[in-house]
């Protein structure tokens, strides 16, 4: 049979795999041939595996997770050539739910970026328009769900990497509660913010797989049994859901016309629904989240990155000395923004520094997780634009790195408040699609698909990009 | 004058300075696995044969803590008498260098598992209250050799070699506070305290294998004075008897720099116990800013009052208490010999079956240090005690030798009787005496101390035949006449 990967979703490849009406090999196949028409443009992946293992749903990983066998860079240099010997957890899961990988896909340099074009391996570009990126650091699996090359794939976000690619691309993406997925072999960039997540062309599917990698894992000390299993959503209605929107998440400057506008329809159509919707206020979580997050993140980040010095694993530069060594490794191997983040995080924690930036940041997040916790016993669920535009062009932010960062104001706050935000993609502006941001308290992800379900059936929104229809 | 108060010398000579010591001691526990992964801490295999992802820092590998080692922490700190912190946290101390897989070693930093406590070391004016200021949880780095260059270290060297066997292995690092005033009260300290780890059973201590390490933070300061002053680090002494070497040696530095007018300048410097030499370690490969945060690959860790109870109420009677409860039927040195060497409880077995209590302590004190206890059959100890002076020598000495044996039983050597005729043993004592006309003028000059000298020469003749007893009685009165 003829498989359309740019609809089918992971629910029904399922029921086509059970039926027997396609092999997981087939299955599989036909996922590299749109690869190997597409992906030369598009430039998700960074390697594709040829022999698959399983009889699942093929899925997509982001290339900060480690697969056993299967060279894993984060992209970058300083990892190229890396076989990592283990799986990380997330890997394993999906191998033992019997999902072939189909490949690695292309982030930001140890997911440090908001576009996919801090890859060292070169951007990938939006499916929706090429000449535009496709949101980062998880471009590469947004893309690569967005154009059809792969049904869903995983993603890992610090400050918004699932979320933002995914509006940017038009898919659905989760960032879950902290703790409650494994870390254990995903690539770390900032620990107490770094969560895996999945991404899917609907929420359904969205779901489905965070039920096979979610729950406590021996080899992750930060992680949790979840409370409740994770349901599928199939209430069409919202009745008896509280809707807060933040009125400096939906009014900050910056937010595009067409963006605001897109989500405010989504907005009204919840209250149609049946939700209860209310202004409500965060001013500090907004005012403080993005500077924190930028002490907070590179600091982790300069301990996190000081593991590759190029005498275990990765490309080593020749030198008469040890350190002479390790400088010229680093300095070879980690780019701009992996070097900026260094430089950043290491004077965030020197001593004389430490209390009046990193511990400040820490006090602050405090401040911003309890701001968060009382609109929650007001609120179900809180509302915002995920992404304050729509893709950019390619280079059109990569020579100034604060206007880059300000691609997660949005997304930030409730990353350093440790909890899940569901993007779902809710209507195009100049063509390209806007992304709503649904943020719930922690183990809200349920609430999160529930109230994602019924809007998605409501928009109608068609995920596949104009151009590929 | 300077103006700089703290650098003038007090007037007078030697004993007007006080010595300072505080002391870093690590300890590396004995669990079945390494403190964040689950490789085997064991030792003896090939290099980099006990490793994985975790330890030696893949990308990734996140670490996960050992229960036992924790567990043990708080047992090594209730019997330091510290207060058990409700929540401790890891946390990562930041520098390069090759034994460090992740560039940084997780540790306990400002919020230890165990904290103010104080151990008593009995002494001869009564016990020496050391302040325990923390012992803290932490992973060991990775073991490195430098070959080549001059220095033995990783500057200059061609190749450096890494095993990362001993890499993540967990450590205990112990601080004292600056309550030691001597070299001797430093050693009596740390065999203490040694002592008292091991029956624990949470580690060997044996600095010869590196199990038990200890640096010397010391300074000084004039007699009579509180004030603490600038202090070196001494470093790479691998037995008890170096740390105290080492502790002299850099007191007299001390003494010598003030005395001149100088000032002492912080450093670290390696003992080398051969020469009696300092050396300091070039500041470039100290680095002084570790960049301590929390370590947030894991959470606090936070013992509930019950299992901290639990592990109270295991504790054994403390070594301490032992020598205190000794002193008072023997004395001091002895109770502290017994003690620290692990021998009190076979000297209180052989006392329960019939010894003389100074008799088995000065028999095992002196001639079993260093067996091990759990081999020796105290009732048969005990008649060897009794025995001692009626055998000969060279029979007690046989029978001392084999008691460790498997089914080893006193008879045949108590079968054999010692020479105590005095008509045998005149001749004998009269040549030795005869041959030695200068120490038997020399004794009889007032050194009476030269008496075991001619009673060892008798036993010497007698092939260990004779008893010690009747032949010393024997050359006192021939020299007395």
């Amino acid at each position: 049979m003829t498989i359309d990967t740019l609809r089918l979703t992971a629910e029904e490849a399922v029921d086509l795999l059970a039926r027997k009406q396609v092999s997981a090999a087939e299955l599989h196949g036909a996922y590299l041939e749109v690869v190997a028409e597409r992906d030369r443009e598009l430039h998700c992946y960074l390697r594709t595996v040829d022999e698959p293992e399983g009889d699942g749903v093929p899925i997509a990983l982001k290339d900060i997770i480690s697969t056993r066998g299967i060279e894993t860079t984060a992209g970058s240099r300083i990892l190229e050539g890396y076989v990592p010997v283990f799986d990380a957890t997330v890997a394993a899961r999906c191998k033992a739910a019997g999902l072939p990988i189909i490949g690695k896909t292309n982030t930001d340099e140890f997911a440090m970026g908001s576009s996919t074009e801090n890859s060292a391996y070169g951007p990938t570009k939006n499916p929706w328009d090429p000449t535009r990126v496709p949101g980062g650091s998880g471009g590469g699996t947004a893309a690569a769900v967005s154009a059809g090359l792969a049904p869903w794939g995983l993603g890992s976000d610090t400050g918004g990497s699932i979320k933002q690619p995914s509006s940017l691309c038009g898919n659905v993406g989760l960032r879950p509660t902290y703790g409650t997925v494994s870390r254990y072999g995903v690539i770390a960039f900032a620990s107490s913010l770094d969560q895996i997540g999945p991404v899917a062309r609907n929420v359904r599917d969205c779901a489905l797989l965070l039920s096979i990698i979610a729950g406590r894992d021996v080899c992750d000390s930060t992680t949790v049994e979840l409370p409740e299993p994770v349901r599928l959503p199939d209430d069409e209605h919202l009745t008896g859901i509280r809707i807060g929107v933040p009125k400096e998440m939906n009014e900050a400057e910056g937010i595009e016309p067409g963006v605001a506008e897109a989500v405010r329809r989504a907005i009204e159509l919840a209250a149609e629904l049946g939700a209860e919707v209310e202004e409500c206020s965060l001013p500090l979580s907004v005012a403080y989240g993005l500077p924190c997050y930028y002490l907070i993140a590179p600091a982790e980040a300069s301990s996190n990155l000081a593991r590759y010095d190029g005498v275990r694993y990765g490309p080593r530069a020749e030198a008469d000395g040890y350190y002479e060594m390790v400088e010229r490794t680093r300095d070879a191997g980690f780019g701009d923004e992996p070097k900026r983040r260094i430089m950043l995080g290491t004077y965030a924690l020197s001593a004389g520094y430490f209390d009046a930036y990193y511990g400040q940041a820490q006090k602050v997040r405090t401040v911003i997780a309890r701001e968060h916790a009382a609109a929650f016993e007001r609120y179900d669920v809180l509302v915002s634009p995920t992404s304050p535009t729509v893709a950019f062009e390619l280079g059109a932010k990569a020579a100034d790195p604060l206007a880059m960062y300000l691609s997660d104001l949005l997304t930030i706050p409730s990353c350093m408040a440790g909890l899940p935000g569901l993007n779902i993609p809710c209507g195009l502006s100049e063509g390209l699609p806007v992304g709503l941001q649904l943020i719930g308290p922690q183990f809200s992800e349920n609430t999160l698909f529930r109230t994602g379900y019924a809007l998605e059936r409501a928009l109608a929104f068609d995920p596949v990009p104009e151009r590929l229809r | 004058m300077t103006g700089r108060g703290s650098a003038e010398p007090p007037a007078g000579g030697a004993g007007t300075w006080q010595p300072v010591i505080g002391l870093e001691i690590h300890v590396q526990l004995k669990t079945r696995t390494k403190m964040f992964c689950r490789c085997a801490n064991s030792f003896g295999g090939g290099e980099n044969t006990q490793v994985c992802p975790v330890c030696l820092g893949f990308p990734g590998a996140l670490p996960v803590p050992n229960r036992a080692a924790i567990e043990w922490t708080i047992k090594l700190g209730l019997a330091l008498g510290c207060r058990i912190a409700e929540r401790a946290v890891f946390s990562r101390k930041s520098y390069v260098y090759p034994d460090l897989p992740k560039g940084y070693q997780i540790s306990q930093y400002d919020l230890p598992s165990c904290i103010e406590g104080n151990l008593l070391v009995p002494g001869a004016d009564g016990d020496i209250r050391v302040g325990i200021v923390r012992a803290h949880l932490e992973e060991d780095a990775a073991k490195t050799t430098h070959v080549g260059g001059r220095t033995g270290r990783i500057g200059g060297a061609s190749t450096s070699l890494v095993d990362f066997n001993r890499g993540g292995t967990p450590l205990v690092e112990i601080v004292t506070g600056p309550d030691l005033h001597s070299a001797e009260a430093a050693r009596r300290f740390l065999q203490l305290l040694r002592q008292t780890i091991v029956e624990l059973g949470v580690s060997d201590a044996e600095m010869e294998k590196g199990t038990l390490r200890v640096d010397a933070n010391v300074s000084i300061r004039p007699q009579g004075s509180q004030e603490l002053r600038t202090r070196c680090e001494l470093k790479n002494m691998n037995s008890f008897r170096f740390v105290a070497q080492g502790i002299d040696a850099e007191v007299a530095r001390q003494t010598a720099v003030y005395e001149a007018g100088g000032e002492v300048v912080q450093e670290t410097y390696d003992f080398d116990a051969a020469s009696g030499a300092l050396t300091a370690r070039r500041s470039k490969e100290e680095a002084d800013d570790y960049r301590y945060f929390p370590e947030p690959d894991l959470v606090p860790v936070e013992p509930s009052p019950g299992l901290v109870e639990r592990l109270r109420e295991e504790l054994p009677e403390l070594p301490g208490a032992r020598i205190h409860r000794l002193e008072r039927e023997l004395d001091l040195e002895r109770a502290t010999v017994l003690v620290t060497g692990g021998l009190d409880g076979l000297y209180e077995a052989t006392v329960a079956a019939g010894a003389e209590r100074l008799a088995a302590a000065n028999l095992i004190a002196n001639r079993l240090a260093g067996s091990d206890p759990s081999e020796l059959d105290p009732g048969e100890l005990a008649r060897l005690v009794e025995a001692r002076d009626r055998i000969p020598r060279a029979a007690l000495d046989e029978a001392l030798g084999k008691l460790a044996e498997p089914g080893f039983s006193a008879d045949p050597f108590l079968a054999q009787a010692a020479v105590t005729d005095t008509g045998t043993l005149e001749p004998i004592v009269d040549r030795i005496l005869q041959a030695n006309p200068g120490q038997v003028a020399a004794y009889r000059g007032g050194k009476e101390g030269l008496l075991g000298f001619f009673v060892g020469q008798v036993m010497k003749e007698t092939s260990g035949g004779a008893n010690p007893r009747v032949v010393s009685e024997l050359v006192r009165e021939k020299l007395r006449a």
